[in-house]
């Protein structure tokens, strides 16, 4: 093995690495959510194009910066949340899977089309000034776009774990998700709880499509395959568990940076659908997860 | 009781009338219908088809697959390459398209059964397998890769090898669809579909009571998947083309799934009412969608409209057609 391909496999893997923490981010929203309400957001990847579609008209539109729309494309989103789980989910809590998939299905189309109808089907990307600039570590090369939405990842899943943890609404969540009867027994309101679970699952989403429209370009089209990517990475980090979302974020950043590098582009996915197939088989729960399914 | 006394058993005489109805009206329905009519007539009838398939899996024994693209691809890609490469008929073809289909589907569920996967994490292994194969096809010469497989365009009719307008189409596809309609009756009032009833019902009190869910949920899923190639065999044949990227997307397996939920999941009208209403506001959506020039608009309409009927009518049309007009079967 020569010097160049580690240097190229040790590229790959750090860019996977900053990638991932944005994955992460957007996975952390799907498991926040499930972990809490036990819905499994179908609408996931079409939310987070919504947001990058945000985004992208901020930047175009308004000359605002990605980075700086971020705060308010997350409250939109967290209200959008809030009122999406109050109006439409809340019926459907404890319903049968296929009836809560339908719903959310619908929720999909509504979003991806309406997207579709706004922005057209075109692919939408904005030209950041620090585009080409970047960080050089020795003999490493970071690209300084992908090295800020990573660390903006990091700040925000570090501030949401601060709310889980440290604030009184956090704990009720996370107490309403542990024992919902407990929790209303207690005096708990558990619908609002939800609401704003959805809320919070919402923004993170939000503010990760914020963070990668500064990465690749968006299409409506990228709406289903992000939906995918979610599921993945919240099955093998481990469905509820918000280190295993960030986690397998970046396990499965990092997989498909090296499967682009070592095998072809187009083969990327299947790697880490690979990696989905076998962590379902022997390791249901996740990396992460602390009891079966 | 002979076969057909069991099959019409507690089924109102108002409900055997309308069902000789509509299948006389089906096979006259050609001569009645023009050339647009007929191919709408035709994907209600694929999809009916294909929906009662599927409900096998999750309305009889309760497994939710999201991945059902993967028997409906691999059937089609079979049968259409081996005709395509070694001009072998489908009418051969389909017994290697069904046996592959047949053994995808052993897989993914002696794995997911196995290791008691079930809800969603069962349906996110057949949406992993289904995805991991569009994959693998894109990069598969003998199946034309991502470029596609063509089928040659033959207005001659050829029955032999399936090769004729849309009138030959239609009543094989009609064939299928009642053929599977009167399977599922049977399958339903065999015991091994109080079987899988009980397995969807309570999989851990049907265990206990010595139902042998594995093989069950194995055959239930083996079934499934020979009647989805059975689809996918007939739509390569219908359309003369195959792409990995809609052959095994997701968004066909999600269309798999519709008519069955939209008309009333385990029933077996369900799927054949879902079919009716889907297939119905597409044709209109797509109407109105023509009338204002912007795309993307008809896939609006088509999601409020599932909204509407996931929201006032969660358990499907149908039960409420039939509780309605009595056409419900009798409790025995």
């Amino acid at each position: 093995m020569t010097a160049d391909f580690l240097l190229s496999l040790a590229q790959a893997i750090t860019k996977g690495l900053l990638t991932g923490m944005v994955y992460g981010l957007m996975a952390l929203g799907l498991s926040v959510i499930f972990g809490v309400m036990r819905v499994v957001n179908f609408a996931h990847g079409e939310i987070m194009v919504v947001g990058m579609y945000l985004a992208w008209m901020g930047f175009e539109y308004l000359q605002v910066s990605p980075m700086l729309s971020l705060p308010v494309i997350a409250l939109i989103f967290f209200g959008a949340g809030y009122a999406l789980q109050r109006v439409l989910i809340s019926p459907f809590i404890g319903r049968p899977e296929h009836q809560q998939f339908l719903l959310l299905l619908a929720i999909a189309i509504l979003l991806v089309n309406a997207c579709l109808v706004v922005a057209g089907p075109d692919s939408r990307g904005i030209q950041l000034e620090s585009q080409f600039d970047s960080y050089e570590l020795g003999p490493f090369v970071f690209d300084a776009v992908r090295v800020h939405a990573a660390l903006t990842a990091v700040v925000i899943a570090g501030l949401l774990w601060l709310f889980f943890t440290r604030t009184r609404t956090g704990k009720s969540i996370r107490a309403a998700a542990d024992n919902n009867l407990g929790a209303l027994v207690v005096g708990l309101d558990v619908r609002r709880l939800y609401a704003f679970t959805f809320g919070v699952g919402a923004a993170c989403v939000g503010a990760a499509g914020a963070l990668m429209i500064t990465i690749i370009p968006v299409t409506p089209f990228l709406a289903a395959e992000y939906t995918l990517l979610a599921f993945v990475i919240v099955i093998v980090g481990g469905l509820g568990s918000m280190t295993g979302a960030l986690a397998g974020g970046l396990l499965i950043g990092v997989s498909e940076a090296v499967a682009g590098l070592l095998l072809q582009p187009s083969l990327k996915s299947m790697v880490s659908f690979g990696i989905l197939i076998l962590v379902l088989l022997l390791r249901p729960q996740g990396l992460f997860g602390k009891s079966g399914p | 009781m002979t076969l057909l006394a069991r099959l019409t058993g507690g089924v109102p005489a108002r409900s055997l009338w309308g069902l000789g109805l509509l299948l006389v009206l089906l096979l006259v329905a050609p001569a009645l219908l023009g050339k647009y009519g007929l191919s709408v007539l035709i994907l209600v009838l694929y999809f009916a088809f294909v929906g009662q398939a599927w409900n096998i899996m999750m309305g009889f024994a309760g497994q939710l697959s999201l991945g059902h693209a993967l028997y409906a691809g691999v059937g089609g890609y079979i049968a259409a390459g081996l005709f395509f490469h070694y001009g072998i008929g489908p009418w051969a073809g389909v017994f290697v398209a069904v046996a592959a289909a047949v053994a995808a589907g052993s897989i993914v569920g002696y794995l997911g059964f196995r290791f008691s996967l079930a809800g969603v994490y069962f349906a996110l292994l057949t949406i992993a397998f289904s995805e991991f194969t569009r994959i693998a096809f894109d990069h598969w010469g003998w199946a034309g890769g991502s470029g596609g497989l063509f089928l040659k365009v033959d207005a001659t009719s050829d029955i032999l090898n399936l090769r004729g307008g849309p009138l030959l189409f239609y009543y094989v596809i009609l064939a299928l669809a009642a053929g599977t309609f009167v399977l599922c009756r049977a399958l339903l009032e065999s015991r091994l579909g109080r079987y899988w009833l009980a397995i969807r019902e309570d999989p851990e009190a049907a265990q206990a009571v010595g139902v042998p869910v594995l093989r069950c949920k194995m055959i239930a899923i083996m079934i499934s998947a020979a009647l989805t190639a059975l689809a996918g065999v007939w739509n390569a044949f219908y359309y003369n083309n195959l792409f990995p990227e809609t052959a095994f997307a997701m968004g066909r397996s999600i269309e798999f799934t519709l008519a069955p939920i939209i008309g009333g999941l385990g029933t077996l009208f369900g799927p054949i009412v879902g079919a009716v209403v889907l297939t119905g506001l597409g044709e209109i959506f797509t109407d109105l969608s023509e009338v204002f020039h912007i795309s993307g608009l008809k896939q609006i309409f088509y999601g409020l409209a599932l909204l509407v009927i996931v929201m006032y009518r969660p358990a499907g049309v149908w039960p409420w057609i039939a509780d309605r007009f009595g056409f419900g079967e009798k409790r025995r």
